[in-house]
């Protein structure tokens, strides 16, 4: 096995991630695609666990299982809220929120 | 290592193909489902990759607890559910050349940088022992950071979809 056919199936999906984010207009549908981007990130470290015959890549891959958790249940959480402020999930409805 | 490679070829279709239908398709349960293929093509991946235990947890949190998140928030976001318009932006369009061109600069990186390396054959499958054992020991801290994480993000997601 090459080490390249890992890392290239991770920036694949990386890339089809980052396609979705961009493109998605339902924020659930941008959460998946940010799903996406995570696990092809965790495909690059296992495959470098394994280059390296080390332990430290798994350790990162089960923290960033950890933080997609995280993640997912704050994000639907705020989807949640918005839909409940504007009957919509559409992104295009957060444009009026000033920082 | 021709069998792996064969399996390796076989679930990196089909991952591809759901990622591709994740991002495409017109209806929000059916991305969902598509992405539950991809998230098990990745499960098979790291037990290509001797990564058992990744694996196993792959499994439990992504398609068991994070699939069902989704499903609830597409129901309860949602009150009908079936396919719909106006799921892509007006400038959908933009993600085209901008995630070709970063698969490009990848791929050209990644073949430039590592070639035809090859992976070290017949490696010892590493065991739920050694993760422990890195976990508790060098990486104790970023553990109790990640717990702390956990934490905030369970009180702020209670927090806002309460209902006052």
């Amino acid at each position: 096995m090459l080490v390249n056919q890992f890392l290239i199936l991770g920036a694949v999906l990386f890339c089809i991630g980052v396609y979705g984010v961009i493109a998605r207009r339902n924020a659930v549908m941008v959460l998946m695609s940010i799903e996406l981007i995570l696990n092809s990130v965790n495909l690059n470290l296992l495959a470098f666990a394994l280059r390296n015959g080390s332990v430290d890549g798994h350790v990162f891959a089960l923290y960033i299982i950890t933080v997609a958790a995280a993640e997912v249940g704050v994000g639907l959480a705020l989807v949640l809220l918005v839909y409940r402020n504007r009957k919509s999930i559409g992104l295009e409805e957060l444009s009026e929120m000033k920082g | 290592m021709v069998a792996q490679n064969i399996a390796f070829g076989i679930v990196a279709a089909i991952m591809v193909w759901g990622a591709l239908r994740v991002v495409t398709v017109n209806n929000v349960v059916h991305a969902a489902l598509w992405l539950v293929l991809v998230l098990a093509g990745a499960a098979a991946q790291y037990v290509i990759l001797a990564a058992e235990f990744i694996a196993i947890t792959q499994v439990l949190v992504y398609i068991g607890a994070v699939m069902v998140l989704f499903l609830f928030g597409t129901m309860l976001t949602r009150a009908r559910i079936g396919a719909e318009r106006e799921l892509n932006n007006k400038s959908w369009w933009l993600g085209v050349p901008s995630a070709g061109l970063l698969l490009g600069v990848l791929t050209l990186a990644l073949v430039s940088g590592f070639g035809d390396e090859e992976l070290p054959k017949d490696a010892a499958i590493v065991s739920t022992e050694q993760i422990s054992d890195q976990i508790f020991g060098p990486y104790l801290l970023p553990f109790w950071a990640l717990s702390f994480v956990l934490l905030v993000a369970v009180i702020g997601a209670i927090v806002l979809a309460r209902k006052d």
